[in-house]
């Protein structure tokens, strides 16, 4: 390996990150674990049930994708491609709310 | 990089002269590129466009999860009580999903440490930490069928259930079921290439790439979890 390509991978391709940052991550996911499973402990109930549970999700999501999959050092074109299309997810997924429940009504009109 | 100049050497200016442009710069300059738009390993963009691929049908998965759960005029079965355990007198809800959770995250941290140990080329750290993170997996996975055994035992079936709504069943083999296929394969997966960390194959091309790669699919499927431990257990 030369020293050109040696710089290279270690600036863009092979970020070599302090062992300290993944044991951060890695505590911040038990505790973020551990709260997610509180809310089930303490049975909260309505929205701020839902609110901390997607919270919690979200922020576990984006450790994981940022850190751990190293998406955050990674260039913007990746970036984009990876995001990106999992947002018209979000789109069917909502799409899907409205849908069910049109069939729920329907059902607990006409066949129950 | 090492491992793919050979492959891509044609390029190799254009890539020296792209390579170090960040942001929306470099994101024009890959798009508008020639030939290659990812400046990656091909290995890891091919990965990626894989896991992109399985986001779509974990994604779907649970939509439709989602959309069987809003419509069903039946009482859904509560996960909380499910998924309890009775340890010693004390009956604790969802216990054993909390475990499997913690066990999946730790193999995550494990893999992680796996490639930072590549990258110093440490291999013999990183087979350990990868076959760590394997056992982690297959732990996970035991786990699993231990739940799945009791849940049929129970009487729940894809078709029914005694606890009630039908569509748990269907729901929770299918979804649980999908991802406990991607936790094997990924156990076999990490392991066959432990195997070739510690017996020096990428030692020859100084190229690490795969170890890297291999722990994108694992980090993956503990996302997947992530999502499936908040909507399907939590719910």
């Amino acid at each position: 390996m030369s020293a050109a390509t040696e710089a290279l991978a270690g600036a863009d391709a092979h970020p070599r990150h302090p062992l300290g940052l993944y044991f951060k991550v890695w505590g911040l996911l038990f505790l973020l674990s551990a709260l997610s499973y509180m809310v089930d402990v303490l049975q909260l109930q309505g929205v701020l049930r839902w609110t901390l549970i997607v919270t919690l999700m979200l922020a576990k999501a984006v450790l994981i994708v940022a850190v751990f999959m190293h998406l955050r050092w990674e260039r913007l074109a990746l970036i984009c491609v990876v995001v990106i299309p999992p947002a018209a997810l979000l789109v069917l997924a909502g799409l899907m709310v409205l849908e069910s429940d049109y069939v729920f009504a329907a059902r607990m009109l006409y066949f129950r | 990089m090492a491992g793919d100049s050979a492959t891509t050497a044609g390029q190799a200016t254009g890539a020296a002269a792209n390579a170090a442009r960040p942001g929306w710069r470099g994101l024009a300059a890959d798009v508008a590129g020639d030939r290659q738009m990812f400046r990656v390993p091909w290995g890891k963009a091919m990965m990626w466009i894989f896991l992109l691929s399985d986001t779509f049908i974990f994604g779907t998965f649970l939509t439709g999860y989602m959309s069987v759960r809003i419509a069903a005029t039946t009482q859904w079965p509560n996960p909380s009580e499910v998924f309890a355990l009775t340890i010693a007198g004390h009956t604790l809800p969802l216990i054993l999903i909390a475990i499997m959770t913690f066990v999946l995250i730790t193999s995550s941290g494990t893999m992680a440490l796996a490639v930072n140990y590549a990258y110093r080329r440490e291999r013999g750290r990183c087979a350990a930490l990868m076959m760590a993170t394997a056992a982690f997996g297959a732990l996970f996975v035991s786990m699993q069928a231990f739940e799945w055994s009791k849940l049929i035992a129970e009487g729940v079936r894809p078709w029914s259930n005694p606890m009630g709504s039908a569509q748990f069943g269907a729901s929770f083999f299918m979804i649980t079921g999908f991802h406990g296929m991607h936790v094997s394969a990924g156990v076999i997966y990490l392991l066959i290439v432990a195997r070739r960390v510690l017996a020096g194959r990428y030692e020859r091309t100084g190229n690490y790439d795969i170890v890297e790669i291999a722990g994108l699919y694992w980090h993956f499927v503990d996302l997947v979890w992530v999502f499936i431990f908040a909507l399907f257990y939590l719910w």
